[in-house]
């Protein structure tokens, strides 16, 4: 962590750092704006998800009213990227200094090829059409996805109260 | 017994004591909290953008709201429950926090415009369940609908940075 300690030192020496910091409103409107991306991109997956699971949409074809999902969590990631990286720019050690930061980075990444992993799978069958072994599949898929993106938001509540450097 | 006088008792409560006192219980409920409540507003942004002709524009309203309603339904339940535990652990601050004071009002306003919209505006859905083009009522409903919650979406946020110093986050 030394590495994340230099870089987080010389970070905090930016202006654009200084400019976040000084700025009271700067990091409450970046989490403020952050949050509701987040809700567009774990509403989105949620509903995606509980379709691939057969909790909702079962007589439906997979594919049918599913497609307009992704667009919305790709554009809604690119937003959390953004203000992402001015919360690290505005507060570099609370988040690079924090192990719970890069588990939920690693998360995230999963969480993403997951995502992406389930639009091949929807066909323009209903689960129950597919065989057995590829319901099983995307069922699955759907789960752990989700699972993925409970995980990445529960970190990112808990850097703000866990996981830094021992005081 | 004033309103403050209830705060204090709530927050002496075993229930009050208990959260205060636990180190992983505030977060815990917190991050659930936070779950339940970007589930609420996102599934009701979906349905406002739908009414604005802004997305999903290939689908009808009626089946788009019975997908997004039990999902806003659910999370507005667990939001709310998880938010009653948080308000518990530290009554009286919270009383006195102007933020939480505000996203009250902006959430009883938000209510207000879902009701009055279910009531007038919804009722002649069959007639425009299929069409692009909304009419201006229910636009009126959409644009009221996404600046209410973003507004319960700042001042939430805003609660904890108003009394940072008093050990909020």
């Amino acid at each position: 962590m030394v590495f994340m300690e230099s870089i987080s030192s010389w970070l905090e020496h930016t202006s654009l750092s200084h400019a976040v910091s000084v700025n009271t409103w700067a990091v409450p409107a970046l989490q403020t704006v952050h949050i509701a991306a987040v809700a567009i991109v774990f509403s989105a997956a949620v509903m995606l998800d509980f379709r691939l699971a057969g909790v909702t949409g079962r007589h439906e074809p997979l594919r049918s009213n599913a497609l307009p999902f992704y667009p919305r969590i790709k554009w809604a990631l690119l937003v959390l990227i953004a203000t992402g990286i001015f919360q690290i720019i505005g507060e570099p050690a609370r988040e690079l200094q924090n192990w719970i930061f890069w588990t939920k980075m690693g998360l995230i990444v999963v969480a993403c090829l997951l995502t992406a992993a389930t639009r091949p799978q929807l066909a323009e069958m209903t689960l129950a059409e597919h065989t057995s072994g590829g319901r099983a599949r995307i069922r699955l898929l759907g789960v752990v996805s989700l699972v993925m993106w409970v995980a990445v938001i529960t970190c990112g509540r808990w850097i703000a109260y866990a996981g830094g450097p021992a005081a | 017994m004033t309103i403050l006088e209830i705060c204090g008792w709530l927050e002496a409560t075993p229930l009050g004591t208990t959260i205060t006192e636990s180190e992983w219980l505030f977060p815990t409920i917190e991050t659930v909290h936070v779950l339940a409540l970007t589930l609420v507003f996102g599934s009701i942004a979906f349905l406002d953008l739908r009414l604005l002709g802004l997305g999903n524009r290939n689908r009808g309203v009626v089946s788009l709201t019975s997908e997004t309603l039990p999902f806003t339904w659910v999370g507005f339940v667990i939001a709310a429950i998880t938010g009653a535990l948080l308000f518990v652990s530290a009554a009286t601050k919270y009383y006195a926090n102007m933020p939480f004071r505000i996203k009250l009002v902006l959430l009883a306003l938000a209510g207000v415009n879902m009701i009055v919209f279910h009531l007038l505006g919804y009722r002649s859905v069959a007639g425009w369940d299929h069409a692009r083009q909304t009419p201006r009522a229910a636009k009126i409903a959409a644009v009221l609908s996404l600046l209410l919650w973003s507004g319960v979406l700042i001042a939430g946020r805003m609660i904890g940075f108003v009394e940072a110093s008093h050990g909020f986050n």
